[in-house]
């Protein structure tokens, strides 16, 4: 597997996917989410996934963490973390991989608080499950983690209701670093909140990034926002990885149509006004063939301008 | 890329009467119980005109107040104070208690959802015929009016084979192109939309945009956009509003406005955009010199000069640039009054101490 040997200043990665299929079965018939997907991450690497809405890019985190129900299925390929095979875990290796080793933000994290409970109960809560520590000492700790986040500690006592929804979203990224994983997982970590604030929770991730050292996969659609962030990205369409490459070199040569298109949905904020065009309506690509490489570290999908693989009227409007 | 730059209108303005103008307006919303005196300040003496054939954008984060006005100026919410001018007439003189026909004729709505927005029982027929039959544009035979029909079809890019669809047949993007036809079949001068894209895959919003474009310059219809993205205010919008906690604080040509953002408030929902070309352009140090600014600012850009006023008491615009982008900016001094509507910076109080 050549594009999992590209990985961004690091000797071996944390997280290796590999030809990773996931299926949703039906009584009639099944969907494939993913489609002989992979992909590695490098320590300290933050890697990105985008595309939109029902690619399967979310499905990808939920298997990696293994918490897929029924209907989905894992079909096919292996995912190994640090050299343990992820899909083999028992239910007890299971329970300390999450959390432990690989921790997640999901989308709307900050609805995931239990709104009974204060924030300090459930931050404790980690420390007391799954490091054993005494009630005391996973408080402090827990006051020590709010400091990270630049949350007051004060707002142990609260109730999440009483918090923003920035604060909250940082309580939540708080609590996924608590035990220090070694992947983090973000899906769409920012989608409900304001740029403002949006820019700031970025801002802190990249810091605590870099003071913990962890992995990211980070999910989204915004793709200004991924560029910025990841190191090396990988473009999803349909449960297939079109296009992978360093973050920057998607970013400046954007080479698979589905890839310019979603750049294009994103219009710049200098220079003059220029005619922007994305995917019309109803377009569908078919048949995605196997990544090949087109530049050195830049992987994307061919396109043929075979009918049955894209509907080539529609793919006029999406070659800028 | 193709090189050629957009066009963009720019109509003289005291030629002829704007296509929809607001003044003063206000709103607020009672707090509490039945015997409470409490409110919250939704909105408060918004001056807004929009030319013919213009598209301004009003931006600003949720909770500042732009849906507010939206429903105010759509009338599905009863404005507290100010006037809202259509082709000069004050509408809620001349319909006194709730929109009339002629109203909705001359002004229709695009909302958020899509999916929320179109009833899942009926084809889309039946929303574009509902429309035409109401407000009697259809024509006078039925040729006539399925000649009309796809007509819409046609100039939201939409097959005519389309009409037998249920919605849930449709993408994001064809649903919303369908509303942007029911609204069209009114044949209204002025479309309202609230955040038309943010519901949509990314892939296909700067279609929708390019067909509001469309219609601005093939038809001359003007429009408020409403939404929190500046990069396609910039995008499409001739002129661009800038709303905090329910006023509005700076205004003007869109280009003009975000290259010189004037506002504190502009200049920080400005570098707040995610933009690869400027990546690691965060300052923490720049930011909370920001929200300082913003929330309290102790001077002003104009104070000093002897044509300008400030003042801390009134929202005096001082003018910003070449008078010809109509670029202004509210004082830095001025303090909304107690009651102002919410804003998410200033329920983050503790963020100021920390990155300070």
């Amino acid at each position: 597997m050549t594009v999992s040997q590209v990985s961004f200043g690091s000797h071996e990665p944390v997280l290796d996917v590999k030809n990773l299929s996931v299926k949703y079965i039906g009584d009639t018939r099944s969907t494939t989410a993913v489609d002989r997907v992979s992909f590695s991450i490098g320590t300290g690497e933050v890697f990105g996934l985008a595309g939109e809405s029902g690619c399967g890019k979310s499905t990808i985190a939920n298997s990696i963490m293994r918490l897929l129900k029924d209907p989905a299925k894992i079909a096919g390929g292996s995912i190994s973390f640090g050299g343990k095979d992820v899909l083999a875990m028992s239910p007890e290796e299971l329970r300390r991989f999450r959390w432990q080793d690989v921790a997640m933000v999901f989308q709307s994290a900050m609805n995931s608080l239990n709104p009974v409970l204060t924030i300090g109960e459930q931050i404790v809560d980690i420390f007391t499950t799954h490091a054993g520590h005494s009630r005391k000492e996973s408080l402090r700790r827990a006051g020590q983690l709010l400091e990270l986040v630049r949350i007051d500690p004060a707002r142990l006592k609260s109730y999440p209701h009483q918090l923003s929804g920035g604060m909250r979203q940082r309580a939540v990224i708080a609590m996924a670093v608590a035990l220090k994983p070694s992947l983090l997982i973000l899906d769409e970590p920012t989608t409900a909140l304001d740029v403002v604030v949006q820019q700031e929770i970025m801002a802190q991730i990249k810091e605590l990034q870099r003071e913990l050292g962890f992995s990211v996969l980070f999910i989204t659609h915004d793709m200004s926002l991924m560029v910025e962030l990841s190191h090396r990205m990988a473009v999803m369409y349909g449960g297939r990885i079109v296009e992978t490459a360093k973050a920057q070199d998607v970013y400046a040569n954007p080479r698979h149509p589905y890839t310019q298109a979603l750049m294009g949905a994103f219009p710049p904020l200098t220079g003059p006004r220029v005619p922007l065009t994305g995917l019309p309506d109803g377009v569908k690509f078919r048949n995605i063939p196997d990544l090949t490489e087109a530049a050195p570290g830049h992987f994307v999908a061919p396109v043929s301008a075979d009918a049955s693989a894209v509907d080539t009227a529609i793919m006029e409007g999406a070659a800028r | 890329m193709s090189p050629a730059v957009l066009s963009s209108r720019r109509p003289s303005a005291d030629t002829e009467a704007a296509a929809l103008e607001v003044r003063g307006l206000g709103k607020s919303f009672p707090l509490g119980g039945l015997f409470s005196r409490e409110s919250v300040r939704a909105l408060h003496g918004v001056d807004l005109a929009i030319g013919r054939g213009e598209i301004v954008a009003l931006v600003g984060e949720s909770g500042s107040g732009k849906s507010t006005l939206a429903r105010c100026v759509a009338r599905l919410e009863r404005p507290s104070a100010g006037e809202i001018l259509i082709d000069g007439v004050d509408v809620l003189k001349r319909d006194r208690f709730q929109a009339s026909r002629a109203f909705r004729s001359q002004l229709q709505m695009v909302f958020q959802d899509p999916f929320g927005s179109l009833n899942p029982a009926h084809r889309v027929e039946h929303f574009l015929r509902r429309s035409l039959a109401i407000h009697r544009k259809g024509g006078s035979s039925e040729t006539e009016t399925r000649q009309r029909l796809e007509e819409l079809m046609t100039t939201v890019g939409l097959q005519a084979d389309m009409l037998n669809s249920y919605p849930h047949e449709l993408s994001g993007g064809q649903r919303q192109r369908v509303a942007i036809a029911r609204a069209l079949a009114v044949e209204p001068q002025v479309i309202l939309a609230d955040e038309p894209t943010s519901m949509l895959d990314v892939s296909v919003r700067i279609g929708v945009l390019n067909l509001m474009r469309k219609l601005r310059d093939e038809q001359g219809i003007s429009m408020l956009y409403i939404t929190h993205d500046l990069a396609s205010a910039r995008y499409l919008a001739d002129r661009t509003a800038v709303m905090f906690a329910g006023e509005l604080v700076e205004e003007g040509e869109s280009l003009d406005l975000l290259a010189n953002a004037a506002h504190p408030y502009t200049q920080l929902l400005v570098s707040a955009v995610p933009d690869p070309a400027r990546a690691g352009s965060y300052d923490p140090v720049r930011r909370a010199e920001l929200r300082q600014a913003v929330m309290a600012s102790t001077s002003c850009a104009f104070d000093g000069d002897p044509n300008q006023a400030c003042s801390a008491e009134e929202p005096v615009r001082h003018g910003v640039g070449d008078p010809e982008n109509r670029h202004w900016v509210r004082c830095h001094l001025y303090r909304p009054q107690a009651g102002a509507g919410g804003h998410a910076l200033a329920t983050e109080p503790t963020d100021n101490k920390a990155s300070a």
